[in-house]
């Protein structure tokens, strides 16, 4: 055991080899170790965090034929630095009526839900935060206290627009965390584990090409999570200037803008965790856990772009559309799917792998075809109707 | 005491006394903040048991969706957020004399049982817990009848629910 090889628990046992060094007792040498490492995770996340503003802001730019940050720094790159300065330097207003405790908490728990959700991310082969046997769900009950966290915050902010924001964002977060739970059961039934390790190492083939239908309702469902276009009318600026985070200023609006941020190179992560593979490319990740982080963050970073691809190309659509996307056609799809994909699982479990992927993909295929058909027949229908009214309206009397 | 020990206590004070501020705050949205925050003390103590998956589904199942709905249903429904009405009724007595009583009589029962005072197993390593849960659901030898009714139940109430929104045109 080298450091090459194993750096996180060779750093462990060196640490605590040297705590112990120092006559602490040896349960809270680990404990402070522990911490130490959780410490670290979060710092780096934190680093990472503030270049996420410059990487959102560079790709934001060229998507639309401007140039971005480019005047502090080479290539803008010391602008989120600036931008942090103002930030922390800023006022630090509540508003009248505010609950304080409540308007204070809750840029803390969006943060931290985002944060939080890295314990289950395995960086490389033998570098796990939390090996836990529910990792899957736990994205979801992550989930759960950022809708909360939002809730707070519109709620405190004593706010009109505020509150109606907050109602939105978690009107979305509720709804779509039925598809996105439903779609987490595809990467559950190929590895036969809710563990994300598990998940990655019986990759063999990228999930996303035994389930593409799935791997794309995953994705909606992640962008509508994190309240991206087109599905950001959370902060409708034109109806509803900000959303709910329109009375935070300084660093507590940073801490929103920031977890969103992580949250979007967070969702990236696990969509790579989840369909393409993780860590895992071509036998790379046995040469070095290094080279493994490398890989995830590159896939991560490929998933954060498309998520950045969708919000700056799609326009925003109405609440009713968003919800009745969701609930007449996001949910019963998804549960199609998981029903189509655990039957076809049953019945190819002894065949060939080749035949096992045909038929998954195939199934994939059928199913979201026959659901593009119904839904533009559907859609053809009621555009006849609202069509026919027309015409007996502008019909002379 | 164990550290074990020591984390259940915290945990359980917590839980505790978040249950009862539900109960004594005045103002509504707080109680339900309040809630959230008893029920994930209540999932700690499933995960200190070594229930991860309840753990986990009480968090998104309680927190994730009944207390968010809780919380829009208050605001939804009340004009004053604010309102400050008295916490107890005339009963209050007769409530805390049940409380102690059923205390009381959990207490003395399970003073009795062998297993009061034994400290919990320690698993084995790959113990499968969620694979036994799920295979102990959909086992017709074991709870494959009760986990259909529960489920028929919340069909039911899903009918319901559509039945009583529907708008007869």
């Amino acid at each position: 055991m080298n450091f090459l090889n194993d750096p996180l628990k060779v750093a462990a046992a060196w640490l605590e080899g040297i705590f112990t060094g120092w006559g602490m007792d040896a349960v809270a040498a680990h404990v402070l170790v522990v911490f130490l490492g959780v410490f670290l995770l979060i710092a780096i996340l934190m680093v990472l965090d503030i270049f996420l503003v410059w990487v959102e802001r560079k790709v934001v730019a060229r998507f639309q034929d401007r140039l971005g940050p480019n005047r502090v720094g080479p290539f803008g790159l010391i602008q989120p630095f600036a931008d942090i300065i103002k930030l922390i330097i800023k006022e630090d207003t509540t508003p009248e009526g505010a609950d304080k405790v409540v308007y204070n908490l809750a840029p803390i728990l969006s943060m931290a839900s985002v944060l939080i959700l890295w314990a289950v991310v395995p960086l490389a082969p033998v570098m796990l935060g939390v090996d836990l046997n529910v990792g899957v769900l736990f994205l979801i009950a992550a989930g759960a206290i950022g809708t909360l966290s939002i809730i707070m915050a519109g709620w405190s902010s004593n706010n009109k627009f505020a509150l109606i924001g907050g109602f939105r964002q978690v009107a979305v977060m509720v709804a779509f965390e039925i598809p996105m739970l439903t779609m987490l059961m595809i990467p559950t039934i190929f590895a036969g584990s809710m563990n994300m390790n598990d998940i990655i190492e019986s990759q063999n083939i990228w999930y996303f090409i035994i389930s593409p239908l799935g791997a794309l309702i995953f994705l909606v469902a992640a962008i509508a999570e994190l309240g991206r276009a087109p599905f950001d009318l959370a902060e409708g600026e034109s109806e509803l200037v900000a959303g709910f985070n329109i009375e935070y200023s300084g660093m507590k609006f940073g801490m929103f803008y920031a977890g969103e941020l992580l949250h979007a190179f967070t969702f990236g992560g696990f969509w790579s965790i989840l369909f393409f593979g993780g860590y895992r490319f071509f036998g790379l990740e046995q040469v070095s856990p290094f080279l493994a982080i490398l890989i995830l963050v590159i896939k991560a970073m490929v998933g954060y772009w498309v998520i950045m691809w969708i919000r700056y190309t799609m326009m925003r659509i109405r609440i009713d559309q968003m919800l009745a996307f969701n609930w007449k056609f996001l949910t019963p799809l998804s549960f199609v799917l998981v029903l189509v994909t655990a039957l076809m699982n049953a019945l190819l479990s002894g065949a060939d792998a080749w035949l096992y992927i045909l038929g998954m993909f195939l199934s994939n295929v059928i199913v979201g075809w026959v659901a593009l058909e119904i839904a533009r027949s559907v859609a053809q229908k009621e555009r006849e109707r609202v069509e026919g009214a027309k015409a007996v309206e502008a019909a002379p009397h | 005491m164990t550290a074990e020990q020591i984390i259940f206590l915290i945990v359980a004070l917590f839980t505790l006394g978040s249950a009862l501020m539900v109960v004594t705050t005045g103002n509504l949205v707080h109680a339900a903040l309040w809630l959230v925050s008893t029920l994930f003390g209540v999932a700690v103590i499933y995960a200190l048991l070594n229930a991860g998956f309840i753990a986990v589904v009480q968090v998104v199942v309680y927190i994730g969706a009944i207390a968010i709905l809780f919380i829009f249903a208050v605001m939804l429904t009340r004009k004053d957020l604010r309102d400050q009405g008295p916490q107890m009724n005339s009963n209050w007595w007769l409530g805390a004399i049940l409380a102690v009583l059923v205390f009381a009589g959990l207490a003395f029962m399970l003073q009795g049982w062998s297993g009061f005072s034994k400290t919990a197993a320690v698993l084995p390593s790959g113990f499968d817990a969620v694979g036994l849960l799920g295979e102990q659901l959909t086992s017709p030898n074991a709870y494959v009848l009760p986990f259909e009714v529960a489920s028929v139940l919340l069909l039911a109430a899903l009918v319901g629910a559509v039945y009583v929104a529907f708008n007869k045109k």
